[in-house]
């Protein structure tokens, strides 16, 4: 067996072990959320000023640093697959939709892992990022798994590497914020009701960060994501210029990377505005997530364009 | 009206409300103020942000349609299919210009009004920041404690000292000073709407360079086999578009010949590189020179680019008539249908076989390496030519070349067939040198095949522009995102100096305020001289 071959085979291993660090962290979280004790949900209810942390003692908290631990591990493990899957084939490992896929959500995490560290109470979002990652890695690798291997012709170019690293650090980023203005939206209306209420997402929602904290967080992360994507569909631009002779053609990927963009430049604009600002401005980023999932999934497995590069038969 | 209520929606990422609307005055005014009146009303909600983020949104949508249904600039091909598939829906879609959105009058109406918002927006909203650049920053309010941050820092200082020290530690840390009436006015972060106004401002520089591109530019495709050449007139591409602007004799006097095409491939059969040696001249009767075009790499000459955006096998026929006339070299593109193995489909024509006599079609299949899959049918299991071999069917008749009905190269009319224009005469699998005989006493003979090349010439004269506009936007939106605008007030108390804090868009950082009134409580203490400290 060749060195190329034991490293993509190292890759796969890892790529389980990923999926296993992220889901032990799930339940970590969950344990998290569902042992914080009820005398302390007065706490968790109020303030800005209630550091998350501290309104969480004994079981629950060790739970969400056992869970942020695990998570960190797991995000480790993820990073070293892409490695590994580049030094196997020889390239930068975003080369096909498993490769792609598994990047966007290194980065989702990487995202959610930053916004812990500036803000702590964010923690208590740990759930609902480790859940969707590890369910969507297990999709990744049921149904867009490709051997690591050689490039096509055409996205043998240097622009590959600005383009798509670029495209998945985006992409990540928007990730994370969709999931975090999806969190807003359940938090504000529980916050609207004044805290109190029987139904089960107002049971989730008191123990999630208030909704300033969440809306600043999808807030910080598109600030992070547009430019970096705004440059990504630049570079593919520039790239599209030589490999296709045209920079921009209307293909079906140009076309939705279009309305992400749109959408997203909407976002921001929504949420300095009057009566847009809060509920409005969270959907149109949950809209946003939706258009970019749409771009990679439709795009590339359904209809036919340049860009199917997806590497599955 | 001021700017603020003219341009409220430029800010990306700062609130800012907009004004009440006068109160209307009463008494019913002569017909041309209400003109004026609807006509500004009309203009304020056009450039006001709702409306503005309705034009994305109808935008965004618009362009949905243009990836979800076939479009013609893309596969004219496809469209037509959809005609065939969907004949009633096909029509009325069509009436929409829907297999054309990005040409469609009402997608440019959508993205015409919202620049049309955007320019409305732009305009005063420049002005005010003009000078904005050039006023001091605004008197400090009469009670600091209202602002969203405060901070009361006690002092031994005399009032003019404690100013000096912060308005010398607000200098330090950057901000545009005033110090006026005994109190400090300080603010930062100015360039957060320079980058505001220079994004929008490269946004409709985008917009107006691909606007010259589509008038000035053009593109032409022609597939070219080894040994052959063309040059660069719309004559002779097999398909090209132009703007409107732009007429044959714009037309850079380029002319290339493609002498050698070459495919690699990876062990597993992945595409490596395809590859294009040409002669090129850029002048009439110019010197020839050599260059070798691929994917991810054309030619480019003062402006032009030559691209190699495909490739193909054009098998060769030789046909000997029954009088024993022999016509050798005839060939004709076959196109791939599937790239993995290259399998090609294709038809050559025969319209010319001399007076009184069938004109012939030999219609087929190309398979670089073929393989049987039983009952004489064959397939193709490598891209490369290893073992070609051609799977044929002959009809002789009329093909109807010279009906003045343009046909497609690539197919044959199979309502020709249909319709007893066109008889089936032979069918065959043959290997190079093997020959199908008709009953006419007609022979056909496989001989070999050369390989094309897909090549595309482009202009676009606004491409730089285009390319300078969009970097230009991007530097305006780091700048507007990373930049934080915000103020800070001091005014001196009664042994205590009050601090106020601003930041636009409500999202400041506590830590940014902090910051300034640690800075200022240090240098405070700093400046209140050792000795009265001891008492």
């Amino acid at each position: 067996m060749s060195d190329a071959a034991n490293l993509a085979g190292l890759a796969d291993t890892l790529f389980t072990l990923t999926i296993l660090a992220y889901s032990l962290a799930t339940i970590a979280f969950a344990a998290e959320l569902a042992f914080a004790s009820s005398a302390q949900r007065k706490v968790l209810v109020a303030t800005e000023g209630s550091e998350f942390p501290q309104a969480r003692t004994g079981f629950s908290a060790r739970a969400g640093m056992v869970a942020i631990g695990i998570t960190l591990l797991g995000w480790v493990l993820h990073g070293t697959i892409l490695l590994l899957r580049g030094l196997a084939a020889q390239r930068i490992p975003l080369g096909n939709m498993f490769e792609l896929a598994t990047a966007v959500t290194f980065v989702g995490v990487a995202g959610f892992l930053y916004l812990v560290i500036r803000t702590p109470r964010l923690r208590g979002i740990g759930l609902f990022v480790t859940l969707p990652v590890s369910v969507g890695m297990v999709l990744t690798g049921l149904f867009l798994y490709a051997e690591s291997g050689p490039l096509v012709a055409a996205l043998r170019s240097g622009w590959l590497v600005v383009h798509v690293t670029t495209v998945s650090i985006g992409f990540g980023a928007f990730l994370t914020s969709g999931i975090v203005s999806g969190l807003f939206l359940v938090r504000s209306r529980f916050e609207e009701a004044g805290g109190s209420s029987a139904e089960v997402s107002s049971r989730v929602a008191h123990r999630l960060p208030n909704a300033e904290t969440l809306d600043r967080a999808a807030h910080r992360l598109v600030v992070f994501g547009f430019p970096v994507f705004t440059f990504a569909v630049i570079a593919g631009a520039v790239w599209a210029e030589s490999a296709w002779g045209r920079f921009w053609g209307w293909d079906p990927k140009e076309t939705w990377a279009f309305i992400a963009w749109i959408v997203y430049a909407a976002y921001l604009h929504a949420r300095a505005t009057a009566g847009w600002k809060g509920s409005a401005a969270a959907w149109i980023n949950v809209g946003g997530l939706v258009v970019m999932l749409f771009n990679l999934l439709y795009v590339n497995l359904v209809s036919s364009g340049l860009h199917s590069y997806a590497g599955i038969n | 009206m001021t700017t603020r209520s003219a341009a409220p929606y430029l800010a990306l990422d700062d609130a800012e409300e907009g004004e009440p609307r006068p109160a209307s005055q009463p008494g019913r005014p002569p017909w041309r103020a209400r003109v004026v009146r609807g006509a500004r009303g009309w203009w304020r909600w056009l450039t006001s942000m709702p409306t503005a983020l309705m034009l994305l949104f109808l935008l965004a949508l618009a362009a949905v349609p243009g990836s979800l249904l076939p479009q013609r600039p893309l596969s004219q091909t496809a469209v037509a299919q959809y005609f065939a598939d969907n004949p009633r829906l096909a029509p009325v879609l069509d009436r929409f210009g829907l297999f054309d959105v990005f040409a469609a009058p009402w997608f440019a109406a959508i993205y015409l009004l919202l620049f049309l918002s955007l320019i409305g927006c732009l305009v005063p909203r420049t002005l005010g920041h003009v000078r904005s650049l050039r006023a001091a920053p605004p008197r400090a309010p009469s009670r600091l404690s209202r602002l969203p941050r405060h901070a009361d820092l006690s002092t031994d200082l005399g009032a003019e000292q404690a100013l000096d020290v912060a308005e010398e530690e607000l200098r330090v840390a950057r901000y545009r000073v005033l110090r006026k009436d005994g109190a400090i006015s300080a603010e930062k972060g100015l360039f957060k709407e320079t980058g505001n106004i220079v994004f929008h401002l490269a946004l409709l520089a985008l917009l107006i360079s691909l606007a010259v591109g589509k008038l000035w530019g053009y593109e032409g495709s022609v597939l070219v086999q080894e040994g052959q050449g063309f040059c660069n007139t719309f004559q002779q591409y097999d398909t090209y578009s132009a703007g409107p602007l732009i007429d044959g004799a714009d037309l850079s006097p380029l002319c290339v010949d493609l002498e050698d095409f070459q495919a690699r491939y990876e062990p597993d059969l992945t595409p490596a590189s395809f590859t294009g040696d040409i002669t090129y001249n850029r002048t009439l009767g110019g010197p020839d020179e050599q260059a070798t075009i691929g994917i991810n790499s054309p030619l480019r000459v003062d402006g032009t680019r030559l691209y190699l955006t495909g490739r193909g096998f054009a098998p060769i026929f030789s046909v000997r008539l029954p009088d024993g006339t022999e016509l050798t070299d005839l060939s004709a593109p076959f196109l791939p249908t599937d790239s993995g193995t290259m399998l090609s489909e294709g038809v050559l024509k025969l319209p010319d076989l001399g007076a009184g006599r069938d004109q012939l079609a030999v219609e087929g299949v190309f398979l670089p390496t073929a393989a049987d899959v039983g009952g004489g049918l064959l397939t193709s299991v490598d891209p490369r030519p290893l073992d070609p071999a051609v799977a044929i069917v002959v009809y002789a008749g009329s093909v109807g070349l010279d009906s003045g009905i343009p046909q497609n190269v690539f197919t044959l009319d199979q309502g020709r067939i249909g319709r007893g224009q066109l008889e089936r005469v032979g069918a065959a699998n043959l290997r190079p040198g093997d020959s199908l005989d008709l009953p006419d006493g007609t022979s056909i003979t496989f001989t070999g095949f050369k390989e094309f090349a897909a090549l595309q010439v482009s202009r676009d004269p606004s491409q730089l522009a285009v390319l300078i506009s969009a970097l230009a936007m991007l530097a305006g939106l780091l700048t507007t995102l990373l930049v934080r605008r915000r103020r800070v007030f001091v005014r001196p108390g009664d042994r205590v100096l009050e601090i106020g804090g601003l930041a636009q868009g409500g999202s400041a950082e506590p830590a940014e305020f902090a910051r300034v009134v640690t800075g200022i409580r240090t240098a405070l203490a700093a400046a209140w001289p050792t000795d009265r400290r001891e008492h």
